[in-house]
């Protein structure tokens, strides 16, 4: 009896418990879900019950069919070659993206002091390249530098260029506003101000990034080639419809063990850096 | 007498010049060279040595360049310039679009709910070592899979359709979000864990009471970040796997029809569309907090 009335005195009358307001927000969350979940079910014409079972069978079939045979083998060579080709172009993509944008970050960023103006005016077109799909970018190269390793490149070059402006502009803010401060105080002129200030305190996390970007340009350079017909992703593209299985799968493992090798490596170094 | 006054009247007379480091120019160096800096460094130095190897040793197949360029330009003044409709009509685009954003709505909801589940079993501060390891390095092996040969794989297994780019998404999904369910979890304070199991609380009422409160605005966050992703995603598969929606008609423009002025067009639908999801994602993630 006294603890109910306890309960009572310690809480205003007018506010709801913390519990009744986390169950509310909770039904009402799982409500838009299953809401969203059913329109789009419908509007996809996703058959759930279907759905669900394709995933075993599935699975089945990859265990039956995508295992490297002997033909995968002999083919081992040319794959390794056209994964290093790949892995080259990720690597000089994300570097060139990197370099380009933090330069182009920086009068974009609060620390800097630029004129609001031009600030905006970089967000905007930093937008516009991260918003872009890289889909487009692979078309219209596409038109004029064919099937070449240049298209897979300038696609994933804007696209990263995007992507890193804005993080950049990010990091500087977050990471060197007091130290460019001190350097302003000084006396220190722009330039003196990005490479003594800016550069040294942002490089553990632009490296950071540019290490994660590059293991991301290895996945993305996969999906532009097999839409441009260029480096790896074509290469398991036509084995694919060709229906050798094998030597698809054995392009699958060596695009795993690359991705896996440069994340362990990234993230050794970053325990270094950070 | 203490240590202290001792040192204080201890005479100093310390050479200040056989401290300082020096470069060959006499200059005083004023950054030292610590263990990071070194590898920084080393990072840089072999990336870039990557780069320029890249560049000399890529099969350029004799392109000119400069000409390339050039139309290129042209082409993207084309494209962002006049863009308009001719294939397909507005509420046509509207509705692939739609289509887009449902393939990726379903995958998330999809990869978050596994991701939940798979994120309680890897968690280090709620799950057995030992499985945790062993999905640990299930999920590295799914994630080091790209997406869009998931996709494909699953097309060949599963049948064309939306199962397939759905199954195809929400495998990427579901690896990308227990690795990031299973960090805020790791993040909960371990002293509420305790304070749970120590009255006597069972696995699901800890899971509910503190580690599902405690880290729901990560989870929401990340959730809402694999969105846009997947939105993205799935105009890529669309393209290149033909899973239908807005990206395969942006392939049908650009590589069937040639008609850049309607990929113009529907590249602006889709900017708008991932402007407009990344405003949506904002406003709900601040409701959240």
């Amino acid at each position: 009896m006294s603890g109910e009335y306890m309960e009572e005195a310690a809480r205003p009358q007018n506010q709801t418990s913390v519990f009744v307001k986390r169950k509310r927000t909770f039904t009402l969350a799982s409500l838009g879900v299953m809401a969203v979940f059913a329109i789009s079910s419908a509007v996809t014409h996703y058959d759930v019950i279907g759905g669900f079972e394709s995933v075993p069978a599935a699975i089945i079939w990859i265990a039956k069919n995508l295992v490297p045979d002997g033909r995968a083998l002999s083919r081992l060579p040319n794959i390794l070659r056209k994964l290093t080709e790949t892995a080259l172009v990720s690597v000089a993509v994300t570097v060139c993206a990197g370099i380009c944008a933090f330069f182009f970050s920086l009068p974009g960023t609060r620390t800097t002091k630029t004129k609001p103006q031009i600030a905006r005016a970089v967000r905007v077109v930093a937008a516009l390249f991260r918003n872009v799909p890289d889909v487009v970018w692979a078309m219209l190269l596409l038109f004029s530098f064919g099937q070449n390793i240049l298209t897979g490149f300038f696609a994933l070059f804007f696209a990263t260029f995007g992507m890193l402006t804005r993080t950049f502009i990010e990091t500087i803010d977050e990471v060197c506003d007091a130290c460019v401060e001190a350097l302003y105080a000084t006396g220190a002129t722009y330039l003196q101000t990005v490479f003594q200030g800016i550069v040294p305190c942002s490089m553990p996390e632009i490296v950071s990034w540019v290490l994660y970007m590059i293991e991301t340009n290895i996945r993305n350079s996969t999906l532009i080639g097999v839409l441009t017909a260029t480096g790896i992703g074509a290469m398991f593209d036509l084995y694919y419809k060709r229906m050798d299985y094998g030597s698809a799968s054995m392009v699958v493992i060596s695009i795993v063990i690359l991705v896996i090798a440069i994340e362990i490596i990234s993230n050794q170094i970053r325990k270094v850096i950070m | 007498m203490s240590k202290l006054a001792i040192a204080e009247q201890a005479p100093v007379s310390l050479d200040l010049h056989k401290y300082m480091r020096k470069s060959r120019g006499g200059k005083i160096k004023t950054a030292a060279m610590s263990k990071s800096g070194i590898a920084i460094n080393l990072t840089v130095l072999i990336l870039a040595g990557l780069t320029v190897y890249g560049f000399l040793t890529f099969d350029y197949k004799n392109i000119n360049f400069a000409e390339a360029v050039s139309s290129t330009a042209s082409n993207a003044k084309v494209l962002f310039g006049s863009p308009r409709l001719k294939y397909n009509t507005l509420p046509g685009a509207l509705s692939a679009l739609f289509t887009t954003f449902s393939l990726g709505a379903l995958s998330t909801i999809f990869g978050a709910v596994i991701a939940f589940f798979g994120a309680l079993l890897c968690a280090k501060n709620i799950a057995n070592p030992i499985a945790a390891n062993v999905i640990k390095s299930a999920v590295a092996f799914i994630r080091a899979v790209p997406t869009i040969l998931w996709v494909l794989i699953f097309t060949v297994a599963a049948g064309l359709g939306s199962v397939a780019a759905v199954a195809g998404l929400t495998f990427h999904s579901a690896g990308y979000l227990i690795k990031a369910y299973a960090e805020s979890i790791e993040e909960v304070d371990g002293g509420a864990i305790e304070a749970l199991s120590a009255v006597g609380a069972g696995f699901w009422q800890i899971v509910f009471q503190a580690i599902v409160p405690s880290s729901m605005s990560h989870m929401t966050a990340w959730t809402f970040l694999r969105l846009e992703i997947n939105f993205t995603t799935a105009i890529a598969i669309g393209a290149a796997a033909g899973a239908g929606g807005i990206g395969f008609d942006l392939y049908m423009a650009g590589s069937h029809y040639f008609d850049l002025r309607e990929l113009g067009f529907i590249t602006y639908v889709v900017v708008a569309a991932v402007i407009l999801l990344e405003a949506a994602a904002t406003r709900i993630k601040a409701g959240i907090r």
